[in-house]
């Protein structure tokens, strides 16, 4: 038996020095196909004595395994080569922008309108709502407002034009939400805990005033709910809407037809370095206005004065908008500037929750 | 309502300050809007001494005065000022007023510097009354009494330290129109004490020449009373120092004394009269609507048309005087006046604002009268500016002539102590409830019957009985018209008390436990589509309800029961039928601002006709220009009515629709591009939405440039779930292996998509889980290939058999359904 060293030697240098797949295939061949020199090698071993052969067929066989693991070995070394080379070329310049997503936005009304239904549901008001096209009975006179009482003219009422023949009194667009108070009530009597957000149009416009806004109103009608419970319900709403320890609010007579007795809410502010902080300060800001319903519009609205009583009251959605997230003017709610709505606008899914905060 | 604190006085006795009083007032709702404190604008003029005044060197009309002054006070010893006046009437010895240097000038508005005036050094100022915005008078620097004390501050000397507050008052406070009224409500407070002088009769020397009467019309309700009284000899000149500043200080201006009398009384009682020059009335006083075609010549000078709704003061000759509301030019007082005729009226509220609005008149009187002025006032009203015209204006007066009787206007109403507290949620004892009622002058009396007298009460309230309980019995005063229930009572007993001490009181919840959903289902629809839309990258608009009569008109809206009566504009006339013109208009006027990819939406209401609720709730996109800006990617295209659809398919999944029923119904509205636009709709009926492309003509109106595209959900027209259930059908998912074939068919040019697919799907129900159009091969050069008028549509027919893996055999047969059932359906045929 010949010494197997030097066809060791010789392939496993062979192997070695291969570049490419082909190269190292022919080498295979060479040495472990049909008529490769180890497998001739191989063949002879019928020839040999047992003795021999008890010696020469472990040799040969240790030759070949380890020939064909040096193959396989080099073959996976070339393809990790030639794979980093191709990734090397596949450069790419990754500061470039992605493809463009779209970003929608929700219009702080409508953020402001949820952030609402989120704090009053958690005092169980559910949300009532009506028509914005209303019968002057339903936006006046179900409120104690009758027909030429000063109020009336105050409201500054849009009328809607009577087709030719029609003689009832026409048609208004709600001048508040109030209205949808008196429809709750008619549909579910008392007791009731109901908030009306929505549009409201009066007929005014200038720097501060638009023909149109929103508003939400609150109502509460039970057996003994008294001016104090609206005012731990207002504070309690202010507290969690603008995302602050304490407020301090001051009720301040005044009169509205629809509710006795009457209070405008003015909530304690400072205004320095012209940023609004709120619950310190010396300044006062009327926030709201509020009072307990008047009996009239309790009768109204088909519930009985003698058993039942209540609050409510009504603020501006675009003015408390303003005020929490520092928008200056009201008239660009309106005029859908994109730079604006992306501006000032929220994320689809910045839902706001009380439990996991109103805002971000 | 403005007023001073020294014309306060003459009603209220009281050590409170001014801060204090302002603190009341508004708590009283009587709300502080302003308190101009003059010592803020005048107090650094001081009284001085002109020592000597000489001739200017250098000028003809200036005088060169060397004025005494006193820079620290009248105590402090004075200093000599050099100073340049132009006044006529600077003259050696003149007690005047000084201004130094770094003073502000209220009438000219300069801050006043050293200078030095032709070529002789000036270092301050003598000023005139019009300087310090005291009156019109500029004819020379304020003159003073000799005996005017040297150093003062000169509002001290002249009694003009005195703070204005001008107050809101709500339409339900007539009585606070007087500054007797607004010092009631202080005293019932507990700010001081009602000093309000009683009224004295005046007797009259001689019967009025003129007579009054009241044609009947008026005596129901537009005139029930009239009072007036003839003067004459009066001497109708300016009127005294005292009134005119009282005037000015309000924002009034002096007119004349008898004039200025009339004010005094309105504000100070709320009781508007008017002064006829006796002279000039023609016959007698009648109070009648004015006749047809009639006119007058208002005080203001300007000519006013009238109707037979209107109540006019009127002499033999004609109106005089719009009832109520204004006084007429040719019966004015002038400074010739010596006979007067002084008139007090009850003029109905409800016809006055009438009148009011529609001559456009707004006065002091108006302002009272439509609010309601106190009827028992009227003859005491007469008595009171008599007392000032013959102290101001001498002569004598007649005795007071009356037509009409004061209505009664008695009326009570039963009060629950206890309920007030209920209401309010704050302990006001029932014996300071009374008391409060009393202070405003409101009778009480027990149920039982007698009167509860203000001694009975005591100087304290622990003096009442504490046992006392129920009702009482409350008589409003005459001069709160606007009291008409126990309800509002309620409200004056809770101001007067203060709601400012009203602590917060916990309102119980209404359950405990786990908050309910509060939402109903069609807000959480609403709620959630918003969402869903701004998540596919929309911006959330708020667009105005109103939009212009063309605007409405191109899309299906201007009806004339949805036009406004008043809109504030015309681009503001028509209820919108929909959102589109609001949403288009605020693209067209983004495009102006450059933007270049617009995709706008809003939810809101579009308005269907003129009844309440006819009105439904929208949701509509636009996308306006390209999907994206210019991009490296190759990203940017024209949007296209598949972007619509895709969207409203999106926003109809988020609604709770099942998109997977809808049927594309080529009906779009016209304002939509005829080929390109579809309603999807449940069953052939119910459009849930409509998508596409809009009208050329439309975005040319409207000025947006194209392309543009829409969509809107009607969202109640989305079906609920008949019974809501938060469970799943189980998941059937197949282990056997699924099959996908292809198949492309040559159809005609207008064979729709979803024909094919239905028809795809319909071969075999079972094993056919989904069939999609993966190319349409379509245009010339596919009708060169295929014949004229053809394409091909290719689709992927997905099989997932559930309880064997297909055979071969099987698969063929199924494909061979599917060619056969297009074919049936839409005429295609396998392309080869």
């Amino acid at each position: 038996m010949q010494d197997l060293e030097p066809l060791r030697a010789k392939y496993l240098g062979e192997i070695a020095e291969a570049t490419d797949e082909a190269g190292l295939e022919a080498i295979r061949v060479a040495a472990l196909g049909k008529k490769g020199e180890v497998s001739l090698r191989m063949r002879e071993l019928g020839k040999m004595t047992p003795e021999e052969r008890r010696e020469a067929g472990p040799a040969l066989n240790a030759l070949k395994d380890e020939l064909g693991a040096a193959i396989s070995a080099q073959a996976a070394a070339l393809a990790d080569a030639a794979l980093a080379e191709r990734l090397k070329a596949e450069w790419f310049d990754v500061t470039l922008a992605p493809r463009p997503v779209r970003q929608g936005t929700i219009h702080p009304v409508s953020q402001v309108m949820e952030e609402c239904a989120a704090i009053f549901a958690e005092m169980g008001f559910t949300i009532a709502e009506g028509p914005q096209i209303e019968t002057d009975w339903f936006n006046f006179d179900a409120l104690n407002i009758p027909p030429e009482h000063p109020a009336r003219q105050e409201h500054d009422t849009f009328f809607m034009a009577r087709e030719e023949g029609d003689d009832r009194p026409p048609h208004v667009l709600r001048t508040h939400t109030s209205p949808v108070q008196i429809r709750a009530m008619q549909e579910h009597g008392a007791p009731i805990r109901v908030i009306a957000p929505g549009r409201v149009y009066r007929m005014d416009m200038d720097q501060t005033h638009t023909p149109m806004f929103h508003q939400v109103e609150g109502l509460a009608i039970d057996r003994d709910i008294s001016m104090a419970n609206l005012k731990w319900v207002l504070e309690e709403f202010c507290k969690a809407f603008f995302e602050v320890e304490s407020v301090e609010l001051r009720f301040r007579a005044s009169h509205f037809p629809f509710t006795e007795p009457s209070a405008e809410v003015d909530i304690r502010c400072s205004w320095e370095g012209g940023q609004l902080k709120l619950g310190e300060g010396d300044d006062w800001m009327e926030i709201l206005g509020s009072g307990m319903v008047h009996p009239k519009v309790l009768a109204a609205a088909g519930v009985d004065p003698e058993e039942w009583q209540g609050f409510a009251f009504g603020m501006g959605i675009d003015r408390i908008a303003m005020l929490k997230y520092g928008i200056p003017d009201l008239r660009a709610f309106f005029d859908s500037d994109l730079r604006w709505l992306k501006h000032y606008g929220f994320a689809a899914l910045d839902v706001p929750t009380v439990h996991g905060g109103l805002s971000r | 309502m403005k007023f001073t604190l020294s014309w306060l006085r003459d009603h209220l006795e009281t050590d409170a300050t001014t801060e204090e009083i302002a603190e009341a007032l508004t708590d009283l709702g009587l709300e502080v809007e302003e308190i101009a404190d003059p010592s803020a604008a005048l107090g650094a003029f001081t009284i001085c001494r002109v020592i000597e005044a000489v001739q200017h060197p250098n000028a003809d009309r200036l005088r060169l005065c060397r004025v005494e002054t006193w820079p620290n006070g009248p105590d402090a010893p004075s200093e000599e000022v050099q100073v340049v006046c132009g006044a006529p009437n600077a003259r050696t010895g003149l007690v005047g007023v000084f201004a130094r240097p770094g003073l502000h000038i209220p009438g000219t508005g300069v801050d006043l510097k050293p200078g030095v005036i032709r070529g002789v050094e000036s270092n301050g100022m003598l000023c005139s009354e019009r300087e310090l915005m005291l009156s019109d008078d500029h004819d020379g620097i304020i003159d003073l009494p000799e005996d005017a004390p040297m150093g003062v501050r000169y509002i001290d000397y002249a009694g003009l330290n005195d703070p204005m507050v001008h107050i809101a008052i709500t339409p339900n406070r007539p009585d606070a129109l007087a500054v007797a009224g607004i010092a009631r409500d202080l005293a019932a407070r507990g700010i001081g004490k009602l000093v309000t002088p009683d009224v004295e009769p005046v007797a009259g020397s001689y019967e009025s020449p003129i007579k009054v009467s009241l044609a009947p019309e008026v005596t129901e309700s537009a005139c029930p009373f009239f009072a007036g009284r003839h003067f004459r000899g009066v001497k109708n000149g300016p009127s005294p120092d005292w009134l005119q500043h009282r005037l000015r200080a309000i924002g009034l201006r002096p007119i004349s004394a008898l004039v200025d009398i009339t004010n005094l009384v309105t504000y100070d009682r709320a009781r508007p009269l008017h002064v006829f020059d006796a002279g000039k009335v023609k016959g007698d006083i009648h109070i009648r609507f004015a006749r047809e075609g009639e006119t007058i010549l208002a005080l203001d000078g300007k000519d006013y048309a009238l109707d037979t709704t209107m109540t006019m003061v009127c002499d033999d000759a004609g109106p005089e005087a719009i009832g109520g509301i204004m006084g007429g030019e040719l019966s004015g007082c002038t400074g010739e006046t010596t006979e007067v005729f002084l008139e007090a009226a009850l003029f109905d509220p409800i016809r006055t604002a009438a009148t009011g609005r529609k001559l456009k008149i707004n006065s002091d009187a108006r302002y009272r009268f439509e609010r309601g002025v106190d009827p028992e006032f009227t003859v005491s009203g007469v008595e009171l500016a008599t007392k000032l015209i013959l102290e101001i204006c001498g002569g004598e007066c007649s005795e007071v002539v009356t037509a009409g009787a004061v209505p009664d206007s008695t009326r009570s109403y039963g009060l629950d102590p206890a309920h007030v507290t209920s209401l309010v949620g704050m302990d006001i004892p029932r014996e300071q409830q009374i008391r409060i009622l009393m202070d405003l002058g409101f009778g009480v009396q027990e149920a039982g019957g007698s009167m509860v007298a203000a001694a009975a009460l005591g100087p304290a309230p622990s003096l009442v009985a504490p046992d006392l309980v129920g009702m009482v019995e409350v008589t409003p005063p005459s001069w709160r018209p606007d009291v008409q229930g126990s309800a509002d009572l309620v409200e004056e007993i809770a101001r007067v008390a203060s709601l400012s001490k009203l602590e917060a009181k916990p309102l119980p919840p209404v359950r405990t436990g786990v908050g309910r959903q509060t939402l109903t289902p069609m807000q959480k629809r609403s709620g959630a589509v918003r969402r869903r839309i701004a998540a596919l990258g929309f911006n959330e608009c708020v667009t105005y309800s109103f939009v212009s009569e063309t605007e409405a008109g191109l899309f299906g809206g201007g009806a004339a029961g949805l036009k406004l009566e008043n809109p504030i504009s015309s681009e503001m006339s028509d209820m919108r039928p929909n959102l589109y013109p609001g949403l288009l208009a605020a693209a067209a006027r983004n495009q102006a601002r450059g933007q270049g990819e617009i995709a706008l939406f809003e939810v809101g209401p579009g308005f269907t006709g003129p009844e309440p609720g006819e009105q439904q709730v929208l949701a509509t996109g636009i996308l306006v220009g390209a999907t994206t800006a210019r991009h490296w990617a190759g990203t940017r295209r024209p949007v296209d009515a598949m972007d619509a659809r895709a969207a409203a398919e999106e926003a109809l999944a988020a609604a709770g629709a099942d998109t997977s029923r809808l049927m594309t119904m080529r009906r779009a509205p016209d304002w939509f591009h005829p080929g390109r636009s579809a309603c999807l709709s449940l069953g052939p009926k119910n459009t849930l939405a409509e998508f596409g492309e809009l009208h050329p003509k439309v975005l040319d109106a409207l000025d947006v440039k194209g392309p543009a595209v829409g969509f809107t959900l009607f969202l109640d027209a989305i079906p609920f779930p008949r019974a809501k259930s938060a469970t799943r059908p189980p998941l059937s998912a197949s282990d056997f292996q699924a099959v996908e074939r292809d198949f492309a068919f040559v159809v005609d040019r207008d064979c729709e998509a979803e024909a094919i697919i239905r028809a795809a799907r319909g071969a075999d129900k079972a094993l056919i889980a989904g069939a999609s159009v993966f190319d349409v091969f379509d245009g010339p050069k596919a009708e060169s290939q295929l014949g004229a008028g053809k394409k091909s549509v290719a689709i992927a027919v997905r099989l997932e058999p559930s309880d064997r893996t297909l055979k071969d055999e099987e698969i063929e047969a199924v494909a061979s359904r599917v060619v056969e059932a297009v074919g049936k359906a839409t005429g295609g045929t396998l392309r080869t």
